[in-house]
Order: structure tokens, then sequence, then C-alpha cells
């Protein structure tokens, strides 16, 4: 048996939008991301020059060496728009939440033996310090990127990466009582310890990019890729012997983080990669340039918390990282 | 009931202290490349900045907190748009008069939202301090949030009326949204303090009462659910970029004296293109609002000159004084919204809404709002137009009206002192002569010609042949205007006619 209720039928005069219908090819119902993603920056008859950039217009193809056909069509395999991004990250941090409550209420991180988490204190926290760089990045992308289809996700990595930044720095606080301490020796160690200034040296090295297309590759697929794997995945591993289970709790909502964002970035630059040869050159290119120079900046901190095997766990993640740029496409 | 488990001691953290925490000290001197360099547009306006820590955080918002709040309101919201859509609430509006001011606002508003996204990400890029920059970065994904989910709101009225179908590509197109377009141009082409200027302050503190709120102030007065919903949520971020906008305005006031002339010359100019814009928010509110919120004149009154007034009482310990020409806004408040109705009376052929002659009910409003201009200046020419269309006459200008190089709204304003003459004011800049439809904007050209001659000015345009054609059929094909659909006279419209057949359906008994 069903139940049916009568509705008056009211007909409608159109689906969707007509520049959605125009690139659905047809009238017909469109989805949420569609409707508000496409055609949302506009890409013409601009008043003025930027003042800050008069080489350019406010929004500008020639800002990359990257060429596509349509900007609109490396789209979002997960079609996030604001709704669907909070409501997801939303959910996330709830279950951080939880796990931070149970962490703080059993003392699990002063389970974690003195010795590691002296290295823990050293490989982890200054990473707020490159999560700010990657907030900073992504801003740069949303802000002169071209096409709301790349830089609206730009903009959700960009509080994503601020969002980190304070994950980390809360693992702080829970170690050091509140007292903030942590975060300042963290600082410390960011500036002047020998095992971060490559790293640093990379950050600062990305922040006056000027190809944002390059950009994004450089941290969104490889810095990331290497440093991501690296820091919760091998560094995480090492602390299970040293009772670290309950870092990895805190530190879970990164691993998510990473494989969700991963996903928007291997659809996007398998997408322009194959939109011409040209491209395929320079993202190789770029992705090789930054990979290697990650792993390189990596290697003070590897070798600091896993010894003799930091060299071969980056070996691992590099040809691990290899083998995913070569499935989007990339040269390598 | 006890818990098993004993808390750990650890030291309270206050909000401030928790915020400064997780976020104050994200920050860092780069030595591998020159600061100058990590932020080349720190200090070429002139704005003077020593000690960014100063900055007072206005709102203590992390990102967990963030997410929670934001992703509660966006399941109520897209739950009322749901319900909306399946219970055909576009049927309980007051008019189909009314879906003229979404159609205003979806094509000139929503895309401003936009453009707001990614002038906030490119601050929170380029400030120098992390406080200002989180504050920034929320404003920018929070305007992103505003332009989907106001789609999202409005695409259901876009199945069943025209107008709608098409608002990105009109927006940078039609001859009337070059109004919003240039404005918002203006400010995203200029540094990172005069957009904060121009946007946080000129625009959501001091007149988003006039332009936001008369919106969803209209929507919840014409039975308009989704759009009134809309607002409600948007409220509360609004709060937030109000605030953000009157902390960087002390800021920067507070952190040099020689501060003090550029933000006075910036409030100057963006009240003055703040308020021209408002122009067509007077129209809507006075004419286009089947059920009326308040006169124009009323919400001038209420939200600059008294707000307006106490803020800038506020500001005068700084230096600050009321924007200059806010007397000529003054002065123009009777008649703002009368001679922008009556511009797009003649113009409504070219426009992707509808006009049309107020009904006896609604001129009788009128007057009584407006008893010292209506009667004398402008029911006259209503009566003789409604004379007119009666008689089979309805009359439409078919000439390309002037525009004002700096607003770009068509040369429709009068002498401050004498409503029945145009003001035109002129300026010469390298052997060409500009036009300007107030001494405000003539002013905003003067000081930087070389941005304002590089003005998209739609009627230049068609002259030049860019916009599809020399006919005024060719451009609306250009504009992707439906000719005979999306324009011309509310009566008869394809709009009226749906309208009227579900009012009539509404009273018939039976299935």
């Amino acid at each position: 048996m069903s139940l049916e209720i009568k509705t008056t039928a009211i007909q409608q005069r159109r689906q969707t939008f007509a520049n959605v219908a125009r690139r659905l090819g047809a009238d017909r119902p469109a989805s949420r991301y569609e409707e508000s993603m496409y055609d949302l920056q506009p890409e013409v008859n601009f008043h003025y020059r930027p003042t800050w950039a008069p080489e350019y217009e406010l929004f500008d193809k020639s800002r990359t060496a990257i060429t596509m056909e349509d900007w609109y069509a490396p789209r979002d395999p997960r079609q996030l728009y604001y709704g669907a991004y909070t409501i997801a990250r939303s959910r996330m941090m709830e279950a951080t939440e939880k796990n931070f409550a149970f962490v703080e209420k059993r003392q699990l991180l002063a389970a974690i033996a003195p010795a590691w988490a002296e290295i823990v204190r050293l490989y982890l926290l200054p990473l707020r310090h490159y999560e700010w760089g990657a907030n900073m990045n992504n801003s740069q992308i949303t802000a002169i990127g071209y096409g709301a289809a790349i830089t609206q996700a730009t903009q959700f990595i960009t509080m994503d990466r601020l969002g980190i930044a304070q994950i980390i720095s809360r693992v702080g606080l829970v170690m050091d009582g509140n007292a903030g301490d942590s975060l300042a020796a963290a600082k410390r160690a960011w500036m002047d310890d020998p095992v971060w200034q490559g790293v640093r040296r990379m950050v600062e090295d990305s922040l006056v990019l000027t190809d944002w297309f390059e950009l994004l590759v450089a941290q969104n697929l490889s810095m990331d890729g290497m440093l991501y794997p690296l820091v919760y995945g091998r560094f995480d591993a090492g602390g299970q012997a040293h009772g670290a289970q309950g870092l990895s709790m805190l530190t879970e909502f990164m691993v998510d983080w990473q494989d969700d964002n991963a996903k928007w970035v291997d659809a996007v630059i398998k997408r322009v990669a194959a939109e011409n040869d040209a491209n395929r050159q320079l993202l190789s290119g770029w992705y090789a340039a930054w990979a290697t120079r990650a792993q390189e900046a990596l290697r003070p901190l590897a070798d600091h918390v896993l010894g003799c095997d930091g060299v071969t766990a980056l070996a691992e993640i590099r040809q691990a990282l290899d083998a995913r740029a070569r499935k989007i496409g990339l040269l390598v | 009931m006890t818990t098993l488990l004993k808390e750990p001691k650890a030291k309270k953290l206050g909000l401030k202290e928790r915020y400064a925490h997780l976020t104050r000290g994200l920050g860092w001197e780069t030595t591998y490349q020159p600061m100058s360099k990590v932020f080349p547009f720190a200090d070429y306006e002139g704005i003077k900045i020593h000690d960014w820590d100063a900055w007072e955080d206005p709102f203590r918002l992390t990102m967990d907190a963030y997410w929670k709040y934001q992703a509660e309101k966006e399941r109520k919201l897209y739950a009322v748009i749901d319900s909306f859509a399946q219970n055909n609430g576009q049927m309980n509006i007051t008019d189909a008069r009314y879906i003229n001011a979404i159609k205003i606002f979806l094509t000139g508003v929503s895309p401003l939202e936009y453009m707001a996204h990614r002038g906030y990400a490119q601050v929170g890029r380029h400030f120098v301090g992390a406080g200002p920059r989180v504050a920034c970065q929320m404003q920018a994904i929070d305007e992103l949030r505003h332009a989907q989910t106001q789609i999202h709101t409005i695409s259901h009225y876009n199945k069943f009326f025209d107008g709608l179908h098409d608002s990105r590509h009109m927006h940078d197109r039609v001859w009337y949204l070059s109004v919003p377009k240039s404005f918002f141009d203006d400010a995203a082409s200029a540094g990172p303090f005069e957009f904060l200027t121009a946007i946080s302050f000129s625009f959501e503190y001091v007149l988003t009462n006039l332009l936001f709120v008369p919106f969803m102030s209209g929507a919840a007065f014409n039975g308009d659910m989704a759009t009134v919903t809309f607002g409600f949520s948007a409220q509360s971020d609004e709060s937030r970029h109000m605030t953000l906008g009157l902390e960087i305005i002390k800021f920067m006031l507070e952190q040099d004296e020689g501060n003090v002339p550029i933000v006075q010359k910036w409030i100057d100019k963006w009240f003055w293109r703040g308020y021209r814009l408002l122009t067509i928010v007077a129209m809507m509110m006075d004419y286009m609002l089947p059920k009326r919120v308040m006169s124009w004149a009323e919400a001038w009154e209420m939200y600059f000159e008294e707000a307006g007034g106490a803020l800038f009482k506020d500001l005068a310990r700084y230096g600050i004084r009321e924007p200059k020409y806010a007397d000529v806004a003054r002065k123009e408040k009777g008649r703002l919204s009368h001679e922008a109705w009556c511009t797009f009376y003649n113009y409504t052929h070219a426009a992707a809404f509808h006009t049309w002659v107020p009904k006896e009910e609604e001129l009788a409003w009128l007057s009584e709002k407006y008893p010292d201009t209506f009667d004398k200046l402008y029911r006259p020419r209503f009566e003789y137009w409604q004379k007119q269309q009666e008689a089979g006459k309805r009359f439409y200008n078919n000439s390309l009206p002037q525009l004002c190089t700096v607003c770009q709204v068509p040369m429709l304003f009068t002498e401050p002192d004498d409503p029945t003459k145009i003001c035109f004011r002129r300026a010469e800049h390298k052997g060409e002569t500009y036009h300007f439809c107030s001494d405000g904007c003539c002013d905003i050209f003067k000081d930087e010609p070389e941005k304002y001659i590089q003005s998209w000015l739609p009627v230049h345009q068609i002259f030049q042949g860019n916009c599809g054609g020399a006919t005024i059929p060719d451009v609306l094909a250009w504009y992707h205007l439906n000719n005979g659909v999306d324009n011309l006279d509310y009566q008869g419209s394809p709009d009226q006619q749906l309208w009227d057949a579900w009012m009539k359906d509404r009273g018939k008994a039976g299935g």
C-alpha cells in the first residue's frame, strides 16, 4: 500500500538558470553545486585596472602560464558549495572535539614517553606556521586565480588550513596545560631550529610565487603530498611505540582532511593536464621541482624523528607521490 | 553522579587568551624572503601601521566554532528553501510586481557579494597582521556564502518568473547594472586599506541598513519567506562584517595621525559612491514593493541622518567629520526615488524588469510620505502617463541616456537647490571632456582621473558598436534579455498573466 497526497501541479517556465542550461546542454534541473558555481566570477567589461597590479585585469587569465578553453572544466568531484562545505567540516570537527574531550579526560598525552613528547613538540607544533603559510597561499589563489570552480575550493582550503593550525595549537595547549609556552617554543624552533629552516625557506619562497597555478601545485600537491604522509603517517606510526596513541586521535582530522582534499587536488590537476601538452609539461615541471624541494627540506626533520629510517621514509613517500602524480597524468 | 576519571588540572583560558594562542601567534617575520616582497601592498596607499598587534579582534571566532555555527544556519536555511519550493511558496507573495525587486537584487546585488568574496581574499592574504587577516578571510568565505545562498534562494523564482534567468551575464553588460559593477570594481581595484574603508566601513557599517535590510524587510512584508529566511540567516554574518568595518577605521586612525586625511578622503568618496548606488534601492522601496516597509526618506533619516550622525560625532575625536556632500543627500531625499522611477519608466524596454504607473492608493501613499515634493513635482507625470497608457500610447524613450562618468547613473538627478533643473557637471582631462551627475562624482574623478577615464560606460560602448549592434533589439539580444518578455511595462507582461491566472485559479472551487 502506498499513500498519495494530492498536490496541485504548477507549470514551470524553466528548470534552471540560462547559463547553467547552456553548460548542461539543456534546460534540465541542475544541482546546487552547478547553480551556485558556474560563471560566478565576472570575466568581461571590467571598469578599472587594479592599482596593485595595473598590468592585469581584475581577473585575468594571463596570471598563470596554464591555458584552459574553459576554466569551469576543472570541477570539484565532491561538489562542495558553501553549505555542503561547512556541514561536512562541522561533522569532522564534531568528531575531533569528542577526541579532544576523550584525550583530555584521560590525560592521554601525559602517557607519551617524555623523550618522544619532546620530539612531538618539535615536529608537530611548528607546523601551525606551515599551515598558516598554506592558508596564505590558498587565499592568494582565491584572490587572483581564475574561475569560481577553482577559487571557491581554494577559499575552503584557506579556512581548512587555519582550522588545522588551530587544532595543532590546541594540541600544544593540551601538552602545556594551557600555558602557551609550547607554542612560543614551537615558534622559536620554526624561526631558528636547523631542522625547520629548509621547510621555512621553502614556505617563504612559495609565498612570493607569481604564477597562481604553480602555487596551487607547489602547496597542495607537492609540499602537502610530501609533508602529510611523513608527519601524520610515518611520525605518527613512530609514536605508537612511545605511547602516543592519544595524539593520533587529535591529529586524525588532518588525515581525513588530506584524503578529502587530495580528491579535489587530483581531479583539478588531472583535468588541467589533459587540456593540452603545454599544460602537462608545466605541471610536471612544477610538481617535480617542488616535490624534490620538499623532500630535501624535510630531510633534517625526518632524520631527527625517525633516525636512520628518515631518508628511506622520504624516498618511499616520494615514490608513492610520484605514482599519484603519474596517475593524474603528469610526466614523472 | 561522580565521574570515574579526575579532570586534569589545566589553567583556565579566557576567550581572548585562547583566541590569541590559536590565532595571533601564527604569523612570523619572514627572513628568507623580505617582508616587503611577501606583503608588497602594505604601504603603497600611504597608510602607516606601526603596530599590527594593536589590532583588537572584533569577534574572536575560531574555525571550530565557525564551522559549527555556520553549518547549523545552513541546515536550517536549506530546510526552509526546500519547503518553500515544495509548497509553491512563490504563490504566497503579495503580488508578482514584487518579484521585480528580487530581479534587481539577483542581477545587481548578488554579484557584488561574489566580488566581496574575492576582494576579502585579497586583503586576507595581503594584510601584514594575523588578526585583521583572519577577520578578512572569514568575511571572504561569508561573502561566498551570501552569493551562493542568494542564488539558491532565488533559483525557485527563476523557474516561474522572467528576468532572473541570466543574472551573471547581465551584470557584466546591462546598462544600469554597470552602476553596481563599477562600484565594486572601483573598490576591488583599490589598495587593501581603501578596499576596507569602501566595503567594510562605508558599505557594511554606514550603509548596509539602507541596502541589504530594505530588500530583506521588503521580502518579509511581501510574503517572500525564502528571501527573508536568507536575510535572517545572514544577519549574524552581517553584524560581524559591520564590526570589522568600524574596527578597521579606528585602527587606521589610531595608528598614525597622518592616516586621518587619507581616511577622510576615502570616507568622502565612498559615502558618495555608496549613496549613488542606493538610488536604485530608494526606487525599489518607494515604488516596487506592493506592501511598503517605509519610505526612502524615512529610511535615510533613520539610518543615515540619525545613526550615521551619531557615528560621525563619535569619530570626531579622531578628527573625522561627516562625509562631504551629506547635505546634498539630505536635500535629495524627497526626490531621489521619484527621479529614478520616472527614468526607469522611460527606459524599461531596455531593462530586465518591469515598471508601471503606481496604483491610486500607491500614489496616495507617496503623497503622504512626500508632502513637499510628490504632488507638486511627480504626481502630474504619473497621471499624464496613465492617461497615455489608457489611450494605448505607453511611452518609451528610444534615445540613449547620458551617463555620469563616475557613478554611471543616467543624468537624472536635479540641482541640489532646484528640483526642476537637471544637474550637470563637467571636467577636462587631457583634452577630453567628462560629464558628471554631481559635485560628489566630479570630485572623485578629479582626484583620480586616470582611474575613471577607464570606465566601461554602457552607452559609449553601444555607440562604439561593442554591444551586439546598432538597434535596441540587437543590444537586448546581446544582454540575453528576452524582448517582450523580460522588459516593458508590467501591464500585459507574461509575469502578470501568469500571476493573474494563478490568482484566478485559487478562487475556483474543486479540482
